[in-house]
């Protein structure tokens, strides 16, 4: 990992979508939880994948085949490498965290998960951390159980959780970083603790494996789900990791070509993992396009890239303190790169609205996270999330046209 | 604030935003219908008293943005008197103002809501309480959903 700082300016300047005037006012782009912007390196193998070596992989023998072959699969070796898993074969590509978080509660949940366990979730999971499990829930008689916030400033009240977690606990699945709140939870602290009482944990890194170093082997966690939209990679690809003795008994996901060993009118013998959970043509552009994004991050350092993202957080949150009338969500020391907001009187839609004509693009809605709205006793928020592209001289036109737009509502 | 803008925020949306009318519940309705936008949890209900086929009271009750609950406040407002067909009438002028800006004379005050057509993302905040207000006047007692 390099040791000296990255040329910040010189990172964003390899993202063209950057520079450019929405309504007559340079672009703020500050809606990164929800997807991030790509730089050229990127976008450049992606034209040249399908320029130079687009075919089908796995069973080609000509040329082509065998380059995107090889490309698809030093893709699934960068991956592993990216959140230090074991080994390759522990690396599934999927369309993204949703995905994966559903592939587990079918394959693994199907098959582990009887009447009477319990799946333990937090109140700040996105629905994509919610809802499979509540349809495993349903096939299954499993119930779900919420370790609860505390309050506005979104920790996990850890107090509360020995006595959660009784011997009906199965899986533990919980966020790494709330994208509403936030919060960055002690994913190892939490994982180790599931392990000594045989219970299986998952980690939606959808928020965190971008934005700071991910190693799977300290987290300790079984399942590890991230999307490569919000990593600088293109739509719908993703990875699942699962732990090798996890995916040695997982039954298959999907059914199809690419996952099978032989197949006869009555009788199938499947791949081992990985490939026995990637049914079907694979999204082979998005794993080589997501291959670049790794390799981006990795050579500016996310440990660097996390340290820009909290010091943009942490200035944003001082400056939003000073409004008048505001509430503020999310921890108010170490959140992650990004700062959730109710001003009084003024909805979080017409906010948006207007921030929008003055080229700032932010967030404001539930958030994929309906639960934890009710938690918190509203129906939305406005939300400012940044990357490492951004600059405080944005932070600082954010807080302006914020400004603004109080005036205006006269709030 | 730019033309756009202040179109779609203008004077009478914001001053109903604020404070707006009707908002109550009518205990002796006879037909409520309840009004959701799950995109952005905007959440109104609709109560009407009916007398045959003309709305004799309405009001309102709910959350939502600045546009969405305007637009209930003029529109609790504006039907009082009117019969369903009268309601039904202006509910498809009301819905062509807002997507394409055009406002016919007969809309009065609603006409307010013509600068939504250039926020495409908020046409359904403006339009939200009209369908519970078109289903309550119809006896359709079933939740509506902008989605």
């Amino acid at each position: 990992m390099p040791s000296s700082t990255p040329d910040w300016a010189a990172l964003r300047a390899d993202f063209p979508i950057l520079d450019q005037q929405v309504h007559g006012h340079p672009l703020v782009y500050l809606d990164n939880a929800a997807t991030s912007q790509k730089p050229r390196a990127v976008l450049g193998t992606l034209r040249h994948y399908y320029e130079r070596d687009n075919a089908n992989v796995h069973r080609g023998i000509h040329e082509l085949s065998n380059r995107a072959t090889n490309a698809f699969e030093a893709a699934r070796e960068c991956a592993a490498k990216f959140i230090n898993a074991r080994s390759s074969e522990e690396i599934i590509f999927t369309r993204g965290t949703t995905e994966g978080i559903n592939l587990v509660a079918n394959a693994w949940g199907g098959k582990f998960l009887k009447a009477g366990d319990v799946i333990l979730l937090t109140e700040m999971e996105h629905h994509s951390n919610i809802v499979p499990w509540q349809l495993l829930a349903e096939r299954s008689g499993a119930k779900l159980r919420y370790v609860p916030i505390t309050g506005d400033e979104g920790l996990l009240d850890l107090a509360k959780l020995d006595s959660l977690l009784t011997h009906e606990v199965k899986l533990l699945a919980l966020t790494h970083i709330s994208n509403t709140l936030g919060t960055v939870n002690p994913v190892a602290e939490l994982c180790a603790k599931a392990r000594t009482l045989g219970i299986v944990s998952l980690v939606d890194a959808a928020q965190s494996v971008g934005h700071l170093p991910v190693d799977v082997q300290a987290i300790g966690c079984d399942f590890l789900a991230f999307s490569g939209h919000k990593i600088c990679g293109p739509t719908g690809i993703g990875v699942l990791y699962a732990r090798a003795e996890r995916l040695a008994d997982m039954p298959p996901y999907q059914g199809g070509g690419e996952m099978i060993v032989t197949v006869d009118f009555h009788k199938t013998t499947y791949k081992q993992a990985a490939h026995r959970f990637e049914a079907g043509t694979p999204n082979i552009s998005g794993a080589i396009g997501l291959h670049a994004a790794m390799d981006y991050l990795d050579a500016a350092g996310r440990d660097k890239i996390f340290a820009h993202d909290q010091a943009l957080a942490q200035y944003a949150y001082e400056r939003l303190v000073e409004f008048r009338n505001i509430r503020i969500f999310g921890p108010k020391t170490g959140r992650a790169g990004l700062v959730s907001f109710l001003l009084k009187d003024v909805h979080a839609h017409d906010l948006v609205t207007v921030a929008d004509q003055y080229g700032v693009a932010l967030r404001g809605g539930h958030h994929c996270n309906q639960p934890l709205m009710k938690k918190l006793g509203v129906e939305s928020t406005a939300r400012a999330s940044f990357y490492f592209y951004n600059t405080k001289s944005e932070v600082d036109r954010f807080i302006e046209v914020l400004q603004e737009i109080q005036k205006f509502f006269g709030a | 604030m730019n033309d756009d803008l202040t179109d779609l925020y203008q004077e009478v949306i914001l001053e109903h935003a604020k404070s707006p009318r009707n908002f109550k519940v009518l205990p002796d309705a006879n037909r409520v219908a309840h009004g959701t936008n799950p995109l952005c949890g905007d959440n109104y209900i609709v109560y009407l008293v009916m007398d045959g086929d003309v709305v004799r009271d309405a009001s309102f009750q709910g959350s939502g943005c600045a546009i969405s609950k305007a637009s209930a406040s003029l529109l609790t407002s504006t039907i009082k008197g009117k019969t369903r067909a009268e309601v039904e009438a202006l509910f498809g002028k009301v819905h062509d103002m807002v997507t394409t800006g055009h406002a016919d004379e007969s809309l009065g005050k609603l006409a307010a809501f013509a600068g939504v057509h250039k926020f495409p993302a908020r046409v359904k905040c403006a339009i939200l309480s009209w369908h519970a207000a078109k289903a309550a006047v119809a006896g359709d007692v079933a939740p509506v959903s902008t989605e």
